[in-house]
């Protein structure tokens, strides 16, 4: 078990560095190519040759990548100095550099950003994986039933409407028309919990809306498919009862292909939730993304983009480790 | 109980549901928090819209787009000089007056303007007694010339305008105050503080617009002390009524007053509210809601609503609008170095093929792009001669006389007409379909246009550096552009000065390398009265047109809200038509 989970967590660091790396030759090599100069984009309205000089000595723009991507990695787990001579600024670990736009620790953002988005991936998971998974094994169960067919209409209608559409709509109703919610736009952790809660209620149903459908309908699938199997059978005719067969034999092989999407679906939530974080105008780190993206602010990129790589790896990790609890057929070695 | 009258029960349920939740979707954003009626429509467009001089409450922003950033030094966006006046201050700033008016300027930290000499390099200015600190201590004329010598330190100060360098120090002397070897890091000769209360300017050159120049925000004050370097921008020290509370970048920012700051060394600013708050909020469909839901108050960035705000407010809150006009210019430069645009009849055949009307109806119609424009400068600068129309453009109300065009490409020895490029940013509203318009009306001539869409934050490495340029082929290049400061220099030297053409980071874009136009820009800069050098500035808008190097289509316009709450409102034309925040105040 030891064995198998550093072996794990070794190629976990190995695909992080490889999704570092592309993402730090895509965005700085990419320009470089087609001509252009990255420290134009740092520059503003003003341009001159010792201004870009002045921005490419800053940011390091001469070194080679590799020795650009090794500082920067680096830092991570050391920190970093930036500048020479007497004007040298300490970056403490985890330093993930200055974002090129603000000019803060990367890793600042980062950590006022993240909280947003694993309260909403956390509160909405929830939701969705409760709500998801009792609507389809009670359609698998009533098959063929008004609330079978009514269950998954509804589930279709959710996978259907894009998250946009569907915040926008509750947003017109709950918020400008019926007041029933205000939704904080700064939200930050010195905020009380009720604030959270008030401007997370939304995002979560909606988020778990959309996500719950396409859970009701793979838990329904898989239910049915579990329940006829010879095993389910042999357990009903040892004379075990209805909710033991559901719960303790059926309900176990269902959750282990739902465990899986479910690993994926939390890792890339909370890697950033950009639409609903959009929508609901929510300061997690799908927005600062965006925002990244839109500047061109390479650390900034960097930063969420190896949370997101470390959330999904993370996820699946944890996800392969509870196969072992929930299936006892699987062993890890 | 039968089946089926359940499923129809389920059906007619779930149909009320639905159209509860479309019928109040619809109805949405009609209510006001605030009941109290707006000001009226255009109510702030040169005069004042609810004049007051209550004071205290929290005036609330709300923006789009972040400023880019809150040093003095290193900010570039015009929304953000006009708030920076909150808390920083510098020797002549804007006056605080509705419209054109606000492009005099008047003493802030000094007491009088320049007293300037006879020659035009020397500038002396004498400091209004009372200037301090948030901390309580006394500004004196070192800060000020401390706060400038930042721009040389273009290894941490990055982004700001370069003006004052150039224009004190054009060859580059002096490498800034973090590289300073003498004792008090006061080493740029060109500036002298023989006393705490003087400060003196010695120019290598006269330039009309010097004064105009030290009204940008980099001519600030900084207290060396609390110079943090690259990370001032995180919380600058104040030397105006308010001061930073809390600043999350790209988040919130909120100023409370400076309680150190001295009412009567100021006259310029009225300091009204309490407290100034402004959010970050990346969703403008969202934005425009709370601001006619009264949650907000004014939006920051100023360059006006959605389609749908804009709909909704002007429906149903026409009192809380203004229709304002901007000194924003929307172009497309011709690129004089692509073929067959060195040609000057191939150019005309564009002016002449253009459909004007259709590319303001594209961009959002009269009151939401604004006016057709054939100047290319902005009315508001002293030289603007909106009334030249060599090529007939507003006679014929916008449209295209494609008979001239196709003369023109005649003699340009292109009768069939021929292909090229236009780059346009797809990030900008309405900019890839004003291109797509153009692509159309040229096709109409014989032109075939190309469009290609770029980002607008890489428009700098590409639109911006000839050799990419060349390499992409583009002949001409759509954007928009906006004066730093309210003169043909501050207007216009950039875009046709062959001079200004840089390998990176050009603006020059149509590449203009015409040396009467370059006379021109010398002889209005050292011409010794604003007057004079305005006649110059008229003459060398008409050669800009008459060689068609660079097509004005729209000097911008914006329906922009006005909180039923703010006081003191009017655009700024000094601050590109925006409202002059520092006059705000809140009911």
């Amino acid at each position: 078990m030891l064995a198998y989970l550093i072996r794990r967590l070794g190629a976990v660091l190995v695909m992080v560095l490889v999704v570092l790396l592309t993402t730090f030759v895509i965005f700085y090599m990419l320009p470089k190519w087609s001509g252009q100069d990255i420290a134009v984009l740092f520059a503003g309205k003003n341009s001159g040759a010792e201004q870009l000089e002045g921005i490419r000595q800053k940011l390091g723009l001469s070194d080679p990548l590799l020795v650009q991507f090794w500082e920067f990695v680096k830092g991570i787990p050391l920190g970093r100095d930036y500048g020479s001579g007497d004007d040298v600024t300490h970056c403490g670990a985890p330093c993930l550099g200055y974002s090129f736009r603000t000019e803060l620790p990367v890793w600042e953002t980062v950590k006022d950003a993240l909280p947003v988005t694993l309260a909403l991936a956390g509160g909405a998971a929830v939701l969705w994986l409760i709500g998801g998974v009792t609507v389809g094994v009670v359609s698998a169960l009533k098959r063929g039933t008004v609330w079978d067919r009514a269950a998954m209409i509804t589930a279709l209608g959710g996978v259907s409407m894009p998250i946009f559409f569907t915040g926008m709509i509750a947003m017109g109703v709950f918020v400008h028309s019926l007041g029933w919610f205000s939704l904080d736009d700064s939200l930050t952790t010195g905020d009380s919990i009720g604030t959270w809660v008030e401007t997370m209620i939304l995002p979560w149903i909606v988020l778990a809306f959309l996500q719950a459908a396409m859970y009701a309908r793979l838990t329904r699938a898989t239910m049915l498919e579990v329940l006829g199997e010879d095993y389910i059978r042999t357990a009903r005719a040892k004379g075990v009862t209805e909710p033991v067969v559901i719960r303790r034999h059926a309900l176990r092989s269902t959750m282990t292909p739902i465990l899986t999407v479910f690993g994926l679906d939390l890792g890339i939530l909370i890697g950033g939730a950009i639409l609903t974080e959009t929508t609901f105008n929510l300061p997690g780190l799908g927005q600062e993304a965006v925002k990244a993206i839109e500047g061109k602010d390479l650390p900034m990129i960097l930063g969420v983009t190896l949370c997101t790589a470390l959330a999904i790896a993370l996820a699946n990790l944890v996800v392969d480790l509870m196969y072992a609890v929930i299936d006892p057929r699987v062993r890890l070695g | 109980m039968p089946r089926a009258s359940t499923k129809r029960r389920f059906t007619a349920g779930a149909a009320l549901v639905v159209a509860a939740l479309m019928t109040t979707t619809a109805c949405g954003g009609g209510d006001t928090e605030d009941d109290s009626k707006g000001a009226g429509y255009n109510a702030g467009i040169n005069k004042v819209a609810n004049p007051s001089k209550k004071k205290g409450g929290t005036l609330r922003f709300i923006a789009k787009q972040p400023i880019d950033s809150a040093d003095p030094q290193r900010a570039y966006y015009g929304m953000t000089w006009d708030f920076m006046r909150f808390y920083t201050r510098t020797l002549v700033t804007y006056d605080t007056k509705p419209g054109e008016a606000s492009n005099n300027l008047v003493p802030d930290l000094a007491k009088e303007k320049a007293e300037i000499s006879e020659d035009g390099k020397t500038y002396t200015y004498k400091l209004r007694d009372g200037l301090t600190w948030e901390d309580g201590s006394k500004l004196t004329s070192k800060d000020i010339k401390y706060g400038i010598e930042r721009i040389w330190a273009t290894e941490v100060i990055t982004g700001g305008p370069a003006y004052l360098k150039n224009v004190l120090d054009p060859k580059g002397e002096y490498e800034g105050p973090y590289k300073d070897k003498s004792k008090d890091k006061l080493g740029l000769k060109a500036i002298e503080t023989p006393d705490d209360q003087t400060i003196v300017f010695k120019l290598p050159k006269p330039n009309s617009d010097f004064e105009n120049m030290l009204a940008m925000p980099s001519g600030s004050p900084v207290k060396q002390e609390k110079d943090t370097k690259a990370k001032y921008a995180n919380m600058p020290f104040s030397s105006g009524p308010y001061k930073f509370e809390s600043y999350r970048p790209g988040k919130s920012l909120t100023l409370v007053r400076n309680a150190e700051w001295n009412e009567s060394s100021d006259p310029v600013r009225p300091a009204l509210p309490d407290k100034v708050t402004v959010t970050f909020s990346t969703n403008k469909e969202e934005n425009d809601k709370k601001l006619m839901e009264g949650k907000y108050d004014i939006d920051m960035n100023g360059t006006g609503m959605t389609q749908s705000g804009r709909i909704s407010a002007m429906q149903d809150h026409k009192d809380n609008v203004d229709n304002m006009e901007t000194d924003f210019i929307r172009y497309v430069a011709l690129v004089t170095k692509t073929k067959p645009f060195d040609k000057l009849e191939c150019r005309k055949a564009v002016f002449y093929g253009t459909d004007f009307a259709a590319l303001q109806k594209t961009r959002g119609g009269k009151l939401a792009a604004g006016e057709i424009a054939v100047s290319p400068l902005p009315k508001s600068i002293p030289g603007s001669d909106p009334s030249y129309d060599p090529y007939g453009v507003l006679e014929r109300k916008g449209k295209p006389d494609v008979a001239k065009a196709k003369d023109a490409l005649k003699k340009c020895g292109k009768p069939n007409g021929f292909s090229t490029k236009i780059s346009a940013r797809s990030d900008q509203p309405h900019e890839k379909e004003a291109a797509t318009q153009l692509q159309q009306d040229l096709a109409k001539v014989g032109i075939k246009v190309e469009v290609d869409t770029i980002v607008g934050s890489e428009s700098s490495s590409i639109t911006g550096s000839p050799s990419v340029v060349e390499k992409r082929g583009y002949g001409m290049i759509m954007a928009g552009w906006g004066p730093d400061f309210p003169s043909g220099q501050g207007f216009g030297q950039p875009l046709w000065d062959s001079r200004f053409i840089f390998e990176n980071g050009n603006y020059n874009e149509a590449q203009v390398a015409d040396p009467k136009i370059d006379k021109m820009f010398d002889d209005a800069i050292a011409a010794e009265t604003p007057e004079d050098a305005a006649k110059i500035y008229t003459d060398l808008s008409h050669r800009v047109i008459d060689q068609a190097v660079w097509m004005p289509f729209l000097q911008e316009k914006n329906i922009t809200w006005r909180g039923s709450r703010v006081t003191n409102v009017y655009t700024s034309a000094a601050y590109s038509g925006r409202y002059d925040y520092i006059s705000l105040g809140v009911k």
